[in-house]
């Protein structure tokens, strides 16, 4: 057994069980930051052993005692160290049999303290992403745009202030669960839309994050097969992720939903998505994610039948906009009416809703642009379009709105 | 774990401490109080006098400097505050938010700090 197969071995190990150790080892210790100690001596113990040794026939068991006896001498206080030695003691000692199948996964618990109340919601998803993926606070830190120092500080501190405000690790009751689940999908949800905000140069990365959050949402429904908004939620982002391809040309145009090559959409990804959908709507308990998936699901329809039913959309916004109002989702309802019933009735609904909140949200200026120049108003589409390319950080998504507005003015010369 | 409920009440709730308003500000904490002790959870606590009676010092250079009033003129005012043990921030929480000071005030929970290791 040579080094470089070690090395893989050891990667392929953590890549499946990274997570699971954490938590496992987390959830015992309530506390993240000594088990990431504990984890990565463990790992690193691994790679100067297993090349000499060979891999052991349980790598995963390997790890964890590894890591369990870390924790065991790094907590010099007495009393912790007891505390921790009656939680940890319940492993079968040195089990060479506990494979991934049969460890227990106790990702959800480790994902629900990373989304608790107590942290700024801003950071659940980044701690979900360290402590369940394992990613590099440096990862992280460029997918979020802030620098890699400010990332790593933010995380540390984070972890210490759930270990000494004493955040629970158990499992929550129902009505606690209830309570947490919506910022853990509302988490995993805005790291999925990060990745589709950003520009051009940080492309690769952020598909990586996407792939990452999917991941994530996979998770949560593993865990909590019965919540039917942690399946909207993965089926919400699935298929964001089954039209990925088709958002850009080749070339790197942006093409919007409406006018995606069909052929392009991945159906694996749309047939898992609608299947998830389908589940949850079993529940008959709707909600945003469910909801927003049904509106692409509805999108995705096209392929087969080569129209959008607009109508169906207009009403599942109706639907998402009773439970609670969300500037995203009135803009595009008025983009839909727009489409269903002609460009004025759409200008009309825009012109409905609040405009001190639409002053500064680049997808009223876009779609107001666009309705203007459907509906002949070239003038004010035109400062429209501009209003929104001034707007807007991805350039791909400016060079489109300027594409657009070129057209309309070369219309206007004629 | 014992977590610190720091109650943080506005000017207005001070004021009621007093006055007709005395009876329904006063019911309203011992119920709470009543509550956190029949719950078995009570550690300790107490409420302050109100903040124009605290004195502040500071001591440079071996010089008392005194000042009347509270550390800081902030419109929230620590007036009292519970020690109570639960197994976790979350009860913590819940305690804090059924506080009465949680609806005009704020309610801050600090986990208390266990002893330095060199005390054990």
């Amino acid at each position: 057994m040579g080094a470089e197969n070690s090395n893989a071995e050891v990667e392929v190990v953590v890549r499946d069980s990274y997570g699971r150790l954490l938590a496992w080892l987390s959830t015992r210790t309530r506390d993240i930051a000594s088990a990431e100690d504990a984890l990565s001596g463990a790992l690193v113990a691994a790679l100067e052993k297993w090349p000499i040794d060979g891999v052991p026939t349980a790598p995963v068991a390997w790890l964890l005692t590894a890591a369990r006896r870390r924790l065991l001498d790094d907590s010099r206080n007495e009393s912790r160290r007891l505390a921790i030695l009656q939680e940890l003691a319940h492993l079968p000692d040195d089990s060479t049999q506990t494979e991934v199948a049969e460890f227990p996964d106790e990702r959800i618990k480790l994902m629900l303290v990373c989304a608790h109340e107590a942290l700024d919601p801003a950071l659940h998803a980044a701690l979900m992403l360290q402590t369940v993926l394992g990613l590099e606070a440096s990862e992280i830190a460029r997918a979020y745009v802030v620098s890699p120092t400010t990332m790593a500080q933010q995380l540390v501190r984070a972890k210490q202030k759930l270990r000494v405000a004493g955040v629970s690790f158990d499992f929550p009751g129902p009505v606690r669960l209830a309570a947490r689940l919506p910022a853990l999908l509302a988490a995993i949800y805005a790291a999925y839309s990060t990745s589709w905000d950003a520009g051009v140069e940080t492309d690769h990365r952020l598909a990586e994050l996407a792939s990452e959050a999917v991941l994530l949402a996979r998770f949560v429904v593993k865990a909590l097969p019965t919540e039917p908004e942690a399946r909207g939620l993965l089926a919400l982002l699935l298929f964001s992720h089954a039209s990925r391809v088709a958002r850009f040309t080749t070339a790197g145009e942006f093409v919007p939903l409406a006018e995606q090559d069909v052929n392009l959409w991945d159906n694996t990804l749309i047939a898992e998505a609608d299947q998830h959908l389908v589940t949850a709507a079993a529940s008959q308990a709707p909600g945003r994610f469910q909801l927003e998936a049904a509106i692409q699901s509805a999108h995705c329809d096209r392929r087969r039948t080569g129209e959008t039913v607009w109508e169906a959309i207009i009403q599942l916004y109706d639907a998402l906009l009773s439970l609670e109002f969300r500037l995203g989702a009135a803009v595009s309802r008025a983009a839909a009416i727009g489409e269903a019933n002609g460009s004025s009735a759409g200008l009309a609904a825009l012109d409905e809703l609040p405009l001190d909140r639409c002053r500064n949200y680049q997808p009223y200026w876009a779609t107001r642009a666009h309705l203007l120049k459907r509906s002949g108003h070239m003038t004010e589409a035109t400062v429209c379009f501009t209003t929104a390319i001034g707007m807007t950080e991805d350039p791909r998504v400016r060079d489109y709105l300027k594409r657009s507005l070129d057209i309309e003015l070369r219309a206007d010369d004629i | 774990m014992k977590y610190a409920i720091l109650i943080h009440e506005p000017k207005s709730d001070f004021a009621k401490r007093t006055g007709p308003d005395a009876p329904a500000y006063w019911a309203g904490w011992m119920a709470y109080t009543q509550a956190v002790q029949q719950a078995g959870v009570m550690v300790g606590g107490a409420g302050l006098e109100p903040p124009d009676t605290a004195t502040t010092l500071r001591s440079t250079n071996g010089k008392r400097v005194i000042h009347d009033g509270p550390y800081a003129d902030s419109k929230e005012q620590l007036g009292g505050f519970y020690l109570i043990e639960v197994p976790s921030l979350d009860e913590a929480l819940d305690w804090a938010a059924k506080c009465p000071a949680a609806g005009s005030g704020s309610v801050e929970v600090r986990a208390v700090l266990p002893p330095p290791p060199s005390a054990s």
